[in-house]
């Protein structure tokens, strides 16, 4: 049994310690948010919040997550008020849909460090995050807008 | 695939409504013949309709529904086509939304069963595909809409002793000199009222929906992670399976020894089936680590020494054997060839692709006496519900098929090589069983786009005009596996080269077919990516030869296109052909396919014999746009995909294994690798085209022809990837 701390939660997982941190979301707790693209840290579907930073939970053991703060999409907010959420719901990001939950963790993430990011911020922080569908420009017109969001002076 | 069918009004003239707990309307079309490997579709209940109108239908009934109006005023739309990202579970509700006069926010969707009605005339079965659902639904579901309309206020009118002309349909309630009833008050009524013959569709000038951009249905569960794809699906004592498969394609499995995978943690059953070995156990990350450690001998089957460079000497053989079937002959394009005044000739050659989608393959069966319970993200719902009958052995009707989101489709969701094994599981262990691909599994065991070699000869007068086209395509068949049998040419291997767009008197097509000994499936765009990527770039070779600018030679040859004309000259304006930026070189493509036009200009730049792609101009001609903040995403969409093929996309085989396994050696383009895109949407009267595929051909053939303008270097294979780009 690992006790582990999920949307400020904490659970108990009965899984072997060599479980990835995606398939104790997905399979123990039924949080299916997270999502399996590749299982090498290669794609970003996965993304996940550990202590507040992106992080692939494909490849993380929970033996590694025990005491750990995370977050996923399901945590991120209750209503979909973050400001990431806003902008992706306005500029209407997703269109298969599949990779967005780790895109918004990522931009998440992103914008807690750097709340104003440059593209060339955007480039860093975003490149690990694949879309097959192409809804990159409108991640980044997202991205943009949400940092705008985050603004004391001009939020909505 | 056929290109869609027109539907006549008479189509739908069998409407029928339902008494019962409000009003459904179905629509009925005549009789399509399902493709042959397709079931005899069985009608379906709207108690098999998940989730949505349990009740609705006397019990019994044979019903195929679009609408349901409950006495609630809830209104649910059943879309009978795959969300994958395109937008139909938005687009399509919009059509029907527009007729009936109602707030698009308040309906409910719901995936359609398995029904005849569901069938696409023109793809011949319940298929998503050919980037035609708005096209054949542009009528059909306006029609439903306004059915219903019709009705309602005849019921309402009906109640009030009013003529219905005095009547008025306004956002769910139906109007008279200040009285109101809502759709929901009415439902019951109306149910009861004759189907009317003949509606009347609005004209354009009154559309309040169609035509406006508006936000898709499906965003807010793809922001908060509620939104259900097949690998979410969860059921009740549900258990997870991995499958192991013949690491050579087409192998089979001789010998399993199961040993050590039987004892590791969680494992409740490690079997063989029809598609190689899986193992079932409780959890999914227990069931890969088994699958890991069975041990299974394989029969390796008649691929293990097949590799690119034996497909390509294939489809050379049998190019140079004959000129195979024709699909176009105008005039005499071998004699106009020979007394043509200049004479070119090239081959190609397109590599196979992987079609990658982000959600891996999976499947959700649920086998229990006398019937199958199928979850599944398809495009060809008939096809997954006989191939998972035959897996469990049932009857197609016992098995129900609930479509799922789709995390990316492309045509790899077309088949249906994931669902025998979770079928043939769930059976043996009497529980739903959800199997899972791994991204490795995925990309070694993808039904591929299929490579194909062109060999192309264009003839030229004294003006340097086309007088003769020659066009020799040799490539597998991917519809003759798929849909058999395929009489004469396979159409989905012609496309955008039987429909050449240039005026030339003396042209030829034809088509050999040499299969490959791997299954190979369709991909987004299908062939309309391989031929516009030959045409293009031979348009600019033959411009090269003529001593013309290439885009004053395509519009020499568009004399009869005013579509193609305009999108041509826009995009060469908005990129500004002829005057590229200091170090930049433009390159332009146009195509028409699922009747759009559309045309590209690439602008690039070679550092160093690197290529930079920094924008790509498209404008597009779509005819009527149903929603244009859709059409624009899957225009980008389409360039995006289009780009990663064009840049790296190659599948390579070593002794029948592919080689390419994951991200990080099938690259797709990232974020930071996007360039400026400037998509330009042409208003038009014209009735919709597709948009789902589109823009994806003309992007390889754009940059190519840019790169000849920086280089003089004529690329006529794919991927750009590693080709020497330095100037000749």
């Amino acid at each position: 049994m690992t006790t582990i701390t999920v949307n400020n939660r904490m659970v108990d997982v009965d899984a072997e310690p060599d479980t990835p941190l995606l398939w104790v979301l997905r399979d123990h707790l039924g949080m299916t948010g997270t999502k399996f693209g590749c299982g090498m840290a290669l794609c970003g579907a996965c993304t996940v919040h550990i202590d507040g930073a992106a992080t692939r939970s494909c490849v993380l053991p929970l033996s590694a997550v025990a005491g750990k703060s995370i977050t996923t999409i399901e945590g991120l907010s209750v209503d979909s008020s973050h400001a990431v959420q806003k902008a992706w719901l306005e500029i209407d990001v997703p269109q298969c849909g599949y990779c967005q939950s780790g895109q918004i963790m990522s931009a998440a993430a992103l914008l807690k460090t750097n709340p104003k990011p440059n593209d060339a911020d955007i480039d860093a922080a975003m490149s690990g995050n694949i879309c097959r569908c192409g809804t990159y420009p409108r991640i980044r017109k997202a991205i943009h807008r949400a940092a705008e969001l985050l603004q004391p002076s001009t939020a909505k | 695939m056929k290109p869609a069918g027109a539907l006549s009004r008479r189509d739908f003239l069998n409407a029928t409504a339902r008494v019962g707990s409000g009003l459904v309307i179905a629509l009925t079309l005549p009789g399509r013949a399902a493709k042959s490997n397709s079931a005899a579709a069985a009608r379906t209940s709207l108690d098999a309709v998940p989730g949505a109108v349990a009740g609705a239908a006397r019990p019994g009934s044979q019903l195929n529904a679009w609408l349901k109006i409950a006495r609630d005023n809830s209104i649910t739309i059943i879309v009978d086509r795959s969300e994958m990202g395109q937008g139909v579970y938005t687009a399509l509700p919009m059509l029907l939304a527009e007729e009936l006069n109602i707030a698009f926010d308040a309906i409910h969707i719901v995936a359609a069963p398995v029904g005849d009605a569901y069938i696409s005339p023109g793809n011949g079965g319940q298929i998503t595909g050919t980037s035609n659902s708005v096209q054949e639904s542009w009528e059909k579901l306006r029609m439903a809409g306004a059915t219903a309309r019709t009705m309602l206020i005849a019921a309402a009118a009906k109640a009030w002793h009013v003529d219905p002309a005095e009547c008025h349909a306004n956002n769910g309630t139906v109007v008279n000199q200040g009285r109101v009833l809502t759709y929901g008050q009415l439902a019951d009524a109306a149910a009861k009222l004759p189907v009317p013959k003949d509606v009347k569709l609005k004209p354009r000038s009154d559309f309040q929906t169609i035509g406006k951009p508006r936000s898709r249905i499906d965003t807010p569960g793809k922001v908060n992670g509620s939104a259900e794809f097949g690998l979410d699906v969860k059921l009740p004592g549900m258990l997870y399976a991995a499958l192991a498969q013949s690491p050579v394609l087409g192998g089979k499995v001789v010998a399993l020894d199961s040993a050590t995978a039987e004892k590791m943690p969680g494992v409740r059953k490690v079997m063989i089936t029809s598609s190689g070995v899986v193992v079932v156990a409780d959890h999914f990350w227990q069931a890969l680590k088994a699958r890991n450690a069975v041990r299974v001998t394989w029969d390796s089957g008649p691929n293990d020494k097949l590799d690119n460079a034996a497909i390509r000497a294939l489809l050379k053989k049998t190019a140079a054997a004959g000129a195979g079937l024709s699909a176009r002959a105008d005039g005499n394009a071998a004699s106009a060839l020979k007394s043509a005044k200049q004479q070119l000739s090239a081959a190609y050659y397109l590599p196979l692709l992987a079609h990658a989608t982000m959600e891996p393959m999976n499947c959700t069966a649920d086998v229990k006496p006398g019937g199958c319970d199928l979850y599944v993200g398809t495009q060809v719902q008939q096809v997954s519900q006989t191939t998972a009958a035959t897996a469990a052995g049932l009857k197609p009707e016992q098995v129900r098929v609930y479509t799922t989101l789709i995390g990316g489709g492309f045509g790899r969701r077309l088949d249906i090589d994931f669902i025998p094994a979770a079928v043939e599981a769930s059976k043996a262990v009497a529980a739903p069983v959800k199997l899972i691909w791994t991204r490795e599994d995925d990309m070694t065991h993808d039904t591929y786009r299929p490579p194909a070699y062109e060999e192309v000869s264009g003839g030229l007068d004294e003006a340097g005009k086309l007088v003769a086209w020659k066009l020799h395509i040799t490539s597998p068949s991917i519809t003759a596996r798929m849909f058999p049998p395929v009489k004469g040419v396979d159409d989905s291997v012609i496309e955008a080269a039987v429909n050449n767009l240039y005026d030339v008197p003396n042209l030829a097509v034809s088509y050999s077919r040499q299969e490959i000994g791997i299954d190979v499936g369709y991909m987004r765009s299908v062939s309309h990516s391989p031929n516009c990527f030959v045409i293009e770039s031979f348009m600019d070779e033959l411009a090269a030869t003529a001593g013309k600018d290439p885009f004053d030679f395509r519009m020499q040859h568009l004399g009869k296109k005013p579509r193609q004309r305009r999108v041509l000259q826009m995009a060469a304006e908005r990129a500004g052909w002829g005057r590229p930026p200091p170090g930049r070189h433009l390159g332009m493509a146009l195509m028409e396919g699922y009747t759009t036009h559309l045309a590209q200009v690439a602008e690039i730049s070679i550092v160093g014999g690197e290529l930079k792609v920094h924008k790509i101009v498209c404008v597009v001609d779509c005819g009527q746009m149903v929603n244009p903040r859709i059409v624009e995403s899957q225009i980008e969409s389409g360039i995006i995909f289009g780009l990663t093929a064009a840049l790296w996309g190659d599948v390579t085989l070593v002794g029948g294994r592919v080689q390419q396994t994951n991200f990080n050696n099938y690259r797709i383009l990232r974020n930071n690798e996007v360039p400026e895109l400037d998509v330009h949407l042409v208003d038009s009267d014209e009735t919709p085209g597709g948009i789902g595929e589109a823009a994806v051909p003309l992007v390889a053939p754009a940059v190519c022809n840019a790169i000849y303008a920086a280089t003089g270097r004529r690329l006529r294979e794919l991927p750009i990837g590693l080709q020497k780009l330095v100037k000749v």
